[in-house]
């Protein structure tokens, strides 16, 4: 049964929409967070707090493929294998992920640790193959890495994933979907953008491109006079406005962190 | 002269852009304090003078969907941003709300300012979990510091938004569909008209406006309309993120001016990986029809890949070859749109069933010639039978590789390919 806390977070929920049914799909993701999956006592919980019929949340739980029907285990783990990650060896990991745990698309392992599936595109197409373990990202698996990855999970370690925070167990990451932030220091930081990500930028900038003729003050209006003085630019920023030719932004390299 | 057009991607090599504090360095929120210092039917002009055009697929003028929002109708107005990228191929929303979210927030506050909207969503897909960590905290960021919440900057204009994290729907993408979703029902598109701009989320006016969009507007308030046309082609301008996967050296993100060609973008990506030759590329996803090494020289504008028979969908360029089998990726991607069809319109959810069979037993190496009609019969009622596009987008693939590949279907048919299946999977189909 829902908590006390479950029952103040959901209400807080609520009060961020103007209209409050708005809040079941992030509702539906807090009651993941309490039990690993949509439980018939997490459906009663979302009807009743929103004034629904327990049909009604029922039938749009069962219609998201993240909303579970079964426990998960504290670990889930999603190989890609749409069209992309598949020829690239997805399809191979998934089958060695598999066989290792002894279970198919959508089913735990006997010691309800580790559950798997097989996912659907994830818009990581450029770090292909991607799998994701509690939607964390780890970036070109093969299916020694992904058997590595998966091992390690079931040896009690945490492998760090290649773009996300450090993994935290399934339902603590569902707190996130359902609209918390995630409070541990250094998490947000945590996952620098890749080379795919980067490769574009990076490469204007090793060829020195940049657009010209970009000029902040010009007016939002045709052929109206500039305001006086340029524009005023942000406080920290103050000459941005007394430029002629202004190339977009900056490239900023904060100094190493230590 | 270099295709890059480095704008919206400038700010992503400062590893730190995503910190307010950075952000306002590299000028962020300085188009903010320009656009509220002016009238929001100003920066509607603006924006429609600049010939921005969505970038979540369909390429409709912004512009020219903001100013559909009735003004003085005394109903609340809404904006909502599409961020649930999921049309395979497609990865560029997600690499952009990680390094630079201020930007999507800038770029929201000002379309809500114009559209006079005091409340707007940002509807993230729930798998990508990185990105919406980073992108609460942006916000969280931005209201601490006086750019979202009451009064933005002294100016009198309010504005709230919400990080919704979706749970796994492509149909989501789908703007009316979407809407459903975060009123809280079944992703399922609505018929159109009513549009959303006059009967959107809450049947209330709504602009619904792809990630890429609304983080371009920051540029445009900052550099003008023809500025942003000194990049792209006459009726597609601007900069646009080419999101290049596959069997290429270097895959990723390159920010080109709208027209870019293949042959250009395999060569900023260092070309071919070694050992594979071009064989069939999708100009914008799986919903855009595939192209072969004969387009390498189309432009990839809006009219350029339509020209050429496909679509530019989302610039979402995969890049398959020799090693990859035209008839596999047909399959597989009819397969994600079985799985993702939201089961509401017949044509849709019965045919992509049947298809994903059909497809199955030619890979098994039990097709007949006759399954190739079939699956054009099929196609042939899907296409335009459906309330929304993936139905029709779920045709490509097949149309076209039937298309430019029909040799290698009736290799699998005739017993030259060795099936991809065992011939058991055959027991699964009935299609005839």
């Amino acid at each position: 049964m829902p908590t006390e806390e479950t029952r103040r977070k959901a209400r807080e929920i609520i009060a961020r929409y103007p209209v409050p049914r708005s809040a079941l799909l992030p509702m539906l993701h807090l009651v993941q967070a309490e039990e690993g999956y949509v439980s018939p006592a997490g459906i009663a919980f979302c009807a009743e707090e929103l004034h629904l019929t327990k049909a009604q949340v029922a039938a749009v739980a069962t219609f998201y493929t993240m909303y579970k029907r079964r426990p998960v285990g504290e670990y889930l783990v999603s190989v890609c294998t749409n069209t992309m990650c598949g020829v690239l060896g997805g399809n191979r990991t998934f089958e060695a992920l598999s066989e290792h745990l002894g279970v198919g698309h959508d089913q735990t392992t006997v010691d309800g640790r580790i559950t798997l599936e097989h996912a659907e595109c994830l818009a990581a197409c450029d770090y292909a193959p991607v799998l994701t373990v509690n939607y964390e990202f780890f970036d070109q698996v093969d299916a020694e890495a992904g058997l590595d990855i998966v091992k390690r999970l079931q040896d009690g370690e945490r492998p760090q994933p290649t773009r996300g925070a450090p993994l935290r167990e399934f339902k603590e990451i569902e707190l996130l979907l359902a609209g918390f932030p995630d409070e541990r220091p250094g998490a947000v930081a945590a996952g620098p953008a890749g080379a795919p990500t980067l490769a574009g930028a990076r490469l204007a900038e090793e060829q020195g491109v940049s657009v010209p003729g970009f000029d902040p003050s010009t007016p939002i209006v045709p052929n109206a006079p500039a305001p006086e003085g340029g524009l005023k630019a942000g406080s920290t920023e103050p000459e941005a406005g007394t430029r002629k030719t202004t190339p977009p932004p900056a490239v900023d390299v904060p100094k190493k962190e230590a | 002269m270099s295709v890059l057009t480095p704008v919206l991607t400038k700010r992503w090599l400062s590893p730190d852009a995503w910190r307010l504090e950075t952000y306002e360095r590299l000028d962020g929120y300085t188009a903010l304090r320009k656009a509220l210092a002016a009238q929001p039917d100003e920066l509607i002009q603006l924006v429609k003078d600049s010939g921005l055009r969505g970038r979540g697929g369909a390429g409709f003028p912004t512009g020219l969907k903001w100013s559909f929002i009735p003004q003085g109708d005394g109903k609340p107005h809404y904006l909502v941003v599409n961020a649930d990228e999921g049309e395979p191929g497609t990865c560029k929303d997600v690499p952009l709300m990680m390094a630079d979210p201020h930007a999507l927030i800038e770029g929201i506050v000002i379309a809500s300012y114009a559209i006079r909207a005091n409340f707007a969503a940002i509807y993230v897909r729930g798998e990508v979990v990185h990105a919406i960590r980073r992108l609460r905290h942006a916000v969280a960021e931005a209201y601490a510091a006086g750019y979202l919440g009451k009064d933005i900057l002294g100016s009198g204009f309010d504005l709230d938004v919400v990080v919704h994290a979706g749970a796994g729907a492509y149909i989501c993408g789908e703007e009316t569909a979407l809407l459903d979703s975060l009123e809280g029902y079944r992703g399922q598109p609505r018929l159109k008209p009513p549009f959303p701009a006059t009967h959107g989320l809450y049947s209330s006016p709504t602009v619904v406006n792809n990630v890429e969009t609304i983080a371009s507007v920051p540029y445009i308030v900052l550099g003008g309309a023809d500025w942003w046309k000194s990049m792209g082609t006459e009726k597609s301008p601007g900069p646009k993120l080419y999101s290049i996967s596959g069997r290429v050296k270097n895959p990723g993100q390159y920010e080109c001016s709208l027209g870019t060609t293949l042959r250009e973008l395999l060569d900023l990506a260092g070309g071919m990986k070694d050992g594979h030759e071009l064989k069939f590329w999708t100009p914008g996803g799986s919903s855009t029809p595939m192209l072969t090494a004969e387009h390498l020289d189309v432009p990839l504008d809006f009219e350029g890949a339509a020209a050429a028979g496909s679509m530019l969908g989302t610039t979402a360029v995969m890049v398959f070859s020799g090693h990859d089998d035209p008839v596999y990726a047909a399959y597989r991607f009819t397969e994600f749109y079985a799985h993702e069809s939201c089961g509401k319109c017949t044509p849709c959810r019965e045919g992509n069933y049947w298809m994903v069979r059909t497809l199955r037993r030619i890979l098994s190496g039990a097709g007949t010639p006759q399954d190739l009609d079939t699956l054009l019969d099929t196609c042939d009622n899907i296409f335009g039978r459906s309330f929304c596009a993936l139905g029709d987008g779920a045709t490509s693939s097949i149309v076209s590789s039937l298309k430019y590949f029909k040799q290698d279907y009736l290799d699998y048919i005739e017993g030259r390919t060795p099936p991809v299946f065992s011939p058991e999977a055959t027991e699964l189909v009935g299609a005839h």
